[in-house]
């Protein structure tokens, strides 16, 4: 490997070689997780198959499937990629900055973010495995060694990787943070910020609050599981008819708190930055200027403000005081109102730019529309399992898995994919194939629909999460099978539909038509090139802003061009 | 990759040679001094006298508050595990809290640490003192660093006795039987001195670097952002520990 390489990839500071890298972590991230999922989705249907390398998938091995998938996605690809790697490789230039206000510390996130990755790849190849408590890992069973196979070494390993990840994502977060507020160039003024940079803000400011609280929670368990003190883990614990040594009167309530109070707010750190991108992306295409800056701006805010305070609405079934259950669902439902004040917002923008729009939509244009019909699917089902009554149904069944796999999982994906193709050129100076790309998409969004859509069904039906097969002593379940079988299928019509995107990058990083210096004729300052001395004298979406004015005025122009 | 994108050449204007620029104190130019004094035309990082060292406590105090957050966490699970006990079948309140009275040897230890942060702070104002600034950045000797050399040196030296006085408190506990595992209220103590002790080490870390800075950085200004980091984390933790130290004391 040339010195030259090595430079450019190892000890880098730059941030587009950082955005770039923390991208590349993420597709592997996201490959290996799709992996784990296709073993789950074959090992329910066909549960006496022998893989290959491994033989009969054991129940303990299908939970560490679980629990692997679920990890690797909510942490290395949806908080990876939109935030941090996105963020790195967009952010500084789209508010006229040369580089993030601390490049060094970007660089230590990064790869704090690959040890990280590392140490959680490598519970699958400690003794016992990796381990089998789901990603949410709820203690007692979390902090006890002989809970399970993997619950030993691959538990500590998985509390280690975590713990790495937190740190990284608050340095990073504080790098975004500063960089936004101290390297905005002359003119970009706060509401002068494009929206994608809006959402970073309030993102990073979720990553510092709810990443410090898990990394203590993950301090706690840690020290539950090594220095024998019992924060979590209630007394007379009983495990293979054994009591486990005495523990005094811990509270596994306290964990799933301090976990919740992290895990709610991650969701809105995988799609805020989403929604960021979406307003652009459709003023962009629909040659139109954002409908509501302000109120796109409020809502984000307001998302942001209600994220930090609906994190109960996971626990209405724990045990949890009633009376906090009904203020968790009150909270829940409000947040809806700044999420649907932001769908209606789009929704209107695609009305008033009906005519105006590109013709025929770009790929990146039709995965923001795919995410937008994620968004509106997934979020319908919010209200239903935000009322206490409904979830003490439908919580840990299959309605769970689909709610927020659509709304989480593939309108977050789909924004990633919109995200990819859109800022291809930055990456690679070309464009990504359109062709390929159209194919991708409308695969992509019939199988996702395919396989999460009849989830619901399993779910109303009583399907648990988590259950390892259908058939055996307990039969109820096992009229369900079929259902489950087009379900397996249509994921691995929708995993194979994604080989078209990685032929997609291979493709377009050697042949790809070169971009130049602005393809989407977007306004935004990361298409204005590497001029230094940049200066911004309008807001960020000037799309035939006055009825006389060009199609697009960049943040940098001077003086509208009349026509 | 391909090599067909060309990058910015990112890594150009970083080079400083550490003179010229403006004078690192917190003084607009009047007008009148020739053409060079718009700020704007300056490089990122040199607009202005304080730019840097502004964007420098800005990403500490983010980190602070993350920090904070983290010890919030510590702090309420303190009082949940505290309200964990629960009513028996007679409606009698059972609890298995107990509390720990802390060793005296705290009340010292916390004085150490707001004198600490005294010494500190004067440090700070010394490498701020608009004459020795002036005189270092026009190079006639370093007085503003001789000065707050003294005072860093008393503060790494508090900083270790209040440390060491946390140890002699934990040995104090251990004598009485109680441990890190013995019960509810130990593990807390423990882990919070623990956790808070962990930060004043870095802390110290940090003021030894601050003491080696000021005679490695040539640049005034530099040299005046690891001491003003250095001190703003040194306070945060002081005032952590004044949080912490009330929580143990009256809230058991």
């Amino acid at each position: 490997m040339s010195l030259a390489i090595r430079r450019r990839w190892f000890a880098t500071t730059d941030h587009r070689t950082i955005g770039i890298a923390y991208l590349l972590l993420s597709l592997v991230a996201v490959a290996v997780g799709t992996v784990l999922s296709l073993l789950m989705r074959i090992h329910i249907v066909w549960p006496d198959l022998k893989l290959p390398f491994w033989g009969v998938v054991p129940p303990e091995g299908y939970l560490a499937l679980v629990t692997m998938h679920g990890t690797l996605m909510v942490f290395f690809v949806l908080t990876t990629a939109p935030v941090n790697g996105f963020a790195s490789l967009v952010l500084p230039v789209q508010i006229g900055a040369q580089r993030m206000a601390f490049p060094l510390l970007n660089a230590v996130s990064l790869w704090l973010t690959l040890v990280s990755f590392a140490v959680l790849l490598a519970a699958f190849f400690v003794p016992g495995g990796a381990p089998i408590s789901g990603w949410t890992n709820y203690p007692p069973l979390s902090a006890i060694a002989a809970a399970g196979p993997g619950q030993a070494t691959g538990m500590d390993l998985w509390l280690v990787s975590i713990g790495i990840f937190c740190f990284a994502s608050v340095l990073a977060a504080i790098n975004l943070l500063t960089t936004i507020i101290s390297k905005r160039c002359a003119g970009m003024t706060l509401l002068r910020m494009p929206l994608t940079v809006w959402s970073w803000l309030v993102t990073a400011v979720l990553i510092l609050f709810a990443f410090s609280i898990l990394f203590a929670a993950v301090v706690l368990l840690l020290s539950d599981r090594h220095l024998a003190t019992s924060f979590f883990v209630p007394p007379g614990e009983v495990i293979d008819g054994v009591l486990v040594a005495p523990h005094a009167n811990g509270s596994p309530m306290l964990w799933l708190h301090l976990f919740w109070f992290f895990g709610h707010p991650e969701v809105y750190i995988a799609i805020l930055p989403a929604m960021g991108l979406t307003s652009s992306l459709l003023a962009n295409f629909t040659r139109r200027p954002v409908f509501g800056y302000r109120f796109m701006v409020g809502t984000t805010l307001a998302i942001g403000f209600f994220g930090l305070l609906v994190w109960g609405h996971h626990m209405f079934v724990s045990g949890m005081n009633p009376y906090a259950g009904t203020a968790f669902a009150l909270t829940t439902m409000a947040i809806a109102v700044p999420s649907s004040g932001k769908v209606l917002g789009w929704l209107a923008m695609l009305l008033r730019g009906r005519d105006s729009r590109v013709h025929p939509l770009p790929t990146p244009m039709l995965f923001t529309l795919g995410f937008l019909s994620f968004f509106i699917a997934g979020g319908l089902t919010g209200p239903i399992l935000a009322q206490p009554v409904l979830d003490a149904y439908l919580h840990n069944t299959y309605f769970v898995v689909a709610h927020f796999h659509l709304i989480m999982a593939m309108a977050g994906m789909f924004s990633l994919f919109a995200a990819v193709y859109y800022w291809f050129p930055l990456m690679t100076g070309r464009l990504m194939n359109e062709w390929l790309g159209k194919w991708h998409f409308w695969l992509s969004l019939i199988g996702a629909y395919a396989t999460f859509f009849p989830m619901h069904f399993a779910g109303l039906a009583g399907q648990p999460r988590h259950y390892a097969q259908l058939t055996g002593s307990t039969s109820a379940l096992s009229s369900l099978l079929p259902l489950q079988t087009g379900i397996t299928h249509s994921a691995l019509f929708l995993a194979t539909a994604q080989l078209l995107f990685l032929v997609n990058l291979v493709w377009s990083t050697q042949r790809g038509r070169v971009a130049g210096l602005n393809p989407w004729q977007a306004t935004t300052l990361e298409w204005a090139g590497t001029d230094v001395g940049c200066k911004v004298f309008r807001g960020p979406y000037e799309y035939r802003f006055h009825t006389n004015s060009a199609d697009f005025v960049m943040q940098c122009a001077e003086e509208a061009e009349q026509e | 990759m391909p090599a067909t994108f060309t990058r910015t050449p990112a890594e150009i204007d970083r080079k400083d040679t550490g003179i010229g620029g403006k004078p690192p104190v917190d003084r607009r130019p009047t007008g009148g001094g020739g053409g060079d004094d718009n700020w704007d035309n300056h490089p990122q990082g040199r607009r202005g006298p304080r730019e840097l060292l502004t964007r420098y406590r800005l990403g500490l105090f983010f980190a602070l508050a993350g920090d904070l957050m983290f010890f919030i966490a510590l702090v309420s699970a303190f009082f949940v595990r505290q309200n964990a006990g629960h009513f028996d079948p007679r409606d009698n309140y059972v609890s298995d809290w107990h509390p720990l009275a802390v060793p005296p040897i705290l009340w010292i230890n916390t004085a150490i640490l707001l004198l600490s942060s005294l010494t500190v702070e004067v440090a700070r104002q010394h490498l701020f003192h608009e004459v020795d600034v002036m005189e270092e950045w026009l190079g006639l000797g370093r007085p503003a660093v001789r000065r707050a050399l003294p005072w860093l040196a008393g503060t790494v030296a508090l900083g270790t006795l209040f440390l060491a006085g946390q140890w002699i408190a934990w040995q104090q506990l251990a004598s009485q039987g109680l441990f890190f595992g013995t019960n509810e209220n130990s593990h807390f103590f423990y882990l919070i001195t623990a956790t808070h002790g962990i930060h004043l080490v870095l802390g110290i870390f940090a003021l030894m670097t601050a003491l080696c800075a000021l005679f490695l950085l040539r640049r005034v200004e530099m040299r005046q952002i690891v001491v003003d980091c250095t001190a703003w984390y040194w306070h945060t933790m002081g005032i952590f520990w004044i949080f912490l130290f009330v929580l143990l004391t009256c809230f058991q």
